[in-house]
């Protein structure tokens, strides 16, 4: 390993070139941010004209509150779900992309298209095709002997948000495990393939290991993913329902301070939050990115 | 450098025009679509009236969004004059003291024409604090009603000229109407909350919650857990297990509407407001109105029902010219005419005696038959204490909690005591948390 090491003349000149970068991080991040910590100790009414400082009782009423292990629950839940499907999906489809040779490509372009779909629009489309009064999946599945109600059933709610926010992610994980794929030395797995070894095997021992650190890469990602950016598929498909079934620790801050104006608990909300991101930011970093070696 | 001359030469702009112009009022609302339509015209109308001050509408989105970004703009100082909040927000705009210029005193510094007594008991009882001093201007107040399918009624062989009075009716007549294969299911609603819980209680006569349902002090306790109530969630329950209820979804109940134009259910209760869709909807068959039903052992059935719907809030921090010119158009706003008007487009209730009387005197009740029932069902009785609304903190919450709630019950995963002890005992917390914040 070389390292390049340009001598600036100026001692100035450096601090001016990170300022923009400083700048955009401070007002759009570190401001907020620390807005949130502050208020997060704080007891307000909605329009702040009476405040209180009430120290660490937001927290406190959060943690004793049913409704956010709820919250906490179902988030594990659907990350998980997430990750594992979306994961497990994209894999199976590199996998079969890779052993083609012509059609490659247009088999990639294709199953990278959902992508450029919003979230949103994403949960507009499956809440169409799900909902129990004018979607045809529930029709199918009467046929079938299933009732779906994910308006009434916790669990069908569940599988929808799962499917949606599924849907979109493959995409992104397909890309990584072909990138991850195509980079393996063809050598390694001839040299398998003459001494024997089968597809199976050959995937198991060889393949599969060598794209750990992308799996692994992939799972932290895609648990950040669905705890924050599936927003806007839930917001389009149950916003949190039935009866608080897929009210994911996102929903509820939004929910919390936008809807009931209890910002105090909202940014307690935020901030617990931000340190499971910012932990898992340090797991990512600590571990990942060290064992990343091809 | 180009940014910061753009800006001023803005804000030049803006100050020259604002001092040759009337003076602006700003007023942001919710309605969209017909009703956003409607709204802009009647404010176009205002600023041709007069030219003295110039009334600028801003669509919001809905009624959560526009509260939550009226009172964003309040902490920012950048708050329009009027805003449109929707009536369970009424407790949170009452106890900002600090934020909200109530109409009364707004009318009285103004030294506008005003008299509270014009304006229907029933209405502006919500939005009156305990002296009876009107806090807020009702702008679109609404009251649930039932719609039936006339058509249904007549192939079940029954009157189609007789609405269900009673919920015994309700079930006795869904029987027949599915049993007849004349429609697939009795009957769904929406706003479970408003409806199933709180108009059902007002219309029992049944206490909402402790301290006058909440209007003569904050920190009050819900109390619709009542044996009633129970009664009524269970039957609900066990109507959707037979088919005869169908459930529309949560809050307004968006899938209520479709069912009931797609005749798969033959009554559907909801906003007196929902008429003009309903008859636009009702392509193939004729469309009834009726009361809402009652239990008919359950003593002083029925009282009155409760309205819903929105009022307009006047913001403080801006000068007293322009509050003169919100004070100006609130009178506009409440001519029988301009109410009138917007009565009959909307389904909203009138919310002035002139303008009933004015379409009474138009023959408009005569000609379109439904688009009383509303009135008839706020002003049937003298409201009590149990039946004049209800004024709680948090409610926005609150009202979440109920259709939780109701399809932890649905779900079978609560039984219908359970389920209400339960919306009573989160709805309390959130209670005292907002008494708390508004010490």
């Amino acid at each position: 390993m070389q390292t390049k090491r340009t001598i600036f003349s100026s001692k100035v000149l450096p601090y001016w070139l990170i300022l923009p970068q400083l700048a955009v991080t401070l007002i759009f991040f570190v401001w907020p941010a620390g807005q949130a910590v502050w208020q997060s100790f704080l007891r307000e009414d909605a329009f702040g004209t009476s405040t209180q400082f009430v120290g660490l009782a937001n927290y406190a009423a959060i943690l004793h509150d049913p409704g956010y292990l709820n919250a906490l629950i179902v988030t594990v839940i659907f990350s998980i779900s997430v990750a594992t499907v979306s994961i497990v999906l994209a894999l199976i489809l590199a996998v079969a992309a890779n052993s083609l040779l012509k059609s490659r490509s247009l088999y990639t372009t294709l199953l990278v298209w959902p992508y450029a779909v919003a979230p949103a629009v994403a949960g507009v489309l499956f809440w169409f095709m799900f909902n129990p009064t004018i979607g045809l999946i529930p029709y199918l599945l009467q046929g079938l002997g299933y009732h779906w109600d994910d308006r009434l059933n916790g669990t069908d709610a569940m599988i929808l948000v799962v499917i949606a926010a599924t849907w979109k992610q493959i995409s992104y994980n397909f890309l990584f495990f072909l990138a991850g794929l195509q980079s393996i030395p063809k050598a390694l797995i001839e040299a398998a393939a003459i001494d024997g070894a089968g597809p199976a095997k050959r995937f198991r021992d060889i393949v599969f290991p060598l794209l750990s650190p992308t799996t692994f890469f992939l799972l932290v990602v895609n648990v950040v993913y669905t705890m924050f950016d599936t927003f806007a598929v839930i917001h389009a498909t149950t916003q949190g329902g039935p009866n608080q079934a897929t009210n994911i620790l996102v929903y509820k801050v939004f929910t919390d301070g936008f809807i009931g104006l209890d910002l105090g608990s909202s940014s307690a909300q935020s901030v617990i939050l931000m340190l499971i991101v910012i932990a898992l930011t340090f797991i990512q970093f600590r571990f990942v990115e060290r064992n990343v070696q091809y | 450098m180009f940014k910061k001359l753009t800006l001023a030469a803005a804000a030049l702009a803006l100050s020259a025009s604002s001092s040759f112009a009337a003076t602006q009022i700003t007023w942001w609302h919710a309605m969209g679509g017909e009703l956003g339509k409607k709204l802009d015209e009647i404010v176009a109308n205002y600023n041709k009236s007069q030219d003295k001050y110039q009334v600028v509408a801003s669509f919001k989105g809905t009624y959560a969004e526009t509260m939550t970004a009226a009172i964003a703009a309040f902490r920012a100082k950048q708050q329009p004059d009027i805003v449109q909040v929707f009536e369970v927000g009424t407790g949170t705009m009452m106890a900002a003291k600090g934020a909200v210029y109530p109409v009364y005193q707004l009318m009285k510094d103004a030294g506008a024409e005003f008299d509270p007594k014009a304006y229907l008991p029933a209405v502006v009882g919500y939005y009156t604090d305990t002296q009876g001093n009107m806090l807020s201007m009702p702008f679109n107040s609404s009251t649930p009603i039932l719609y039936y399918n006339k058509s249904v009624f007549k192939k079940a062989g029954l009157d189609p000229n007789t609405p269900p009075k009673t919920w015994e009716d309700v079930e006795s007549f869904s029987k027949k109407i599915m049993a007849s294969g004349a429609a697939k299911c009795g009957f769904t609603t929406g706003w479970i909350s408003w409806i199933q819980l709180e108009n059902f209680s007002a219309w029992h006569n049944l206490p909402i919650g402790t301290n006058e349902n909440g209007f003569g002090a904050i920190d009050s306790k819900l109390s619709f857990n009542g044996p009633t109530q129970i009664k009524h969630w269970e039957n609900l329950k066990k109507w959707q297990a037979e088919g005869i209820f169908q459930y529309g979804g949560p809050e307004g109940g968006n899938d209520s509407g479709p069912k009931f134009y797609s005749q798969e259910c033959a009554m559907v209760m909801n906003s007196s407001a929902s008429r003009a869709g309903v008859v636009n909807n009702a392509k193939d068959f004729e469309v009834g109105y009726g009361m809402l039903p009652y239990y008919a052992d359950v003593k002083g059935a029925p009282q009155n029902t409760i309205i819903g719907g929105a009022t307009l809030w006047v913001l403080k921090g801006h000068d007293a010219e322009e509050y003169k010119g919100v004070a100006d158009f609130f009178r506009y706003l409440s001519s029988p005419e301009v109410q009138a008007d917007w009565h009959q487009f909307s389904g909203y209730l009138p919310i002035t005696q002139a303008a009933y009387d004015l379409g009474k005197k138009q023959g408009y009740y005569e000609k379109n038959p439904g688009t009383d029932v509303g009135i008839q069902e706020i002003t049937l009785n003298q409201p009590t204490a149990n039946s004049k609304g209800l004024r709680f903190g948090n409610y926005v919450q609150i009202r979440k909690v109920i259709d939780e709630e109701f399809q932890a019950l649905l779900g079978g995963k609560k039984s219908a005591k359970e389920a209400l002890d339960a919306v009573v005992e989160r709805g309390d917390k959130l209670i005292a948390e907002f008494a708390a914040a508004n010490k």
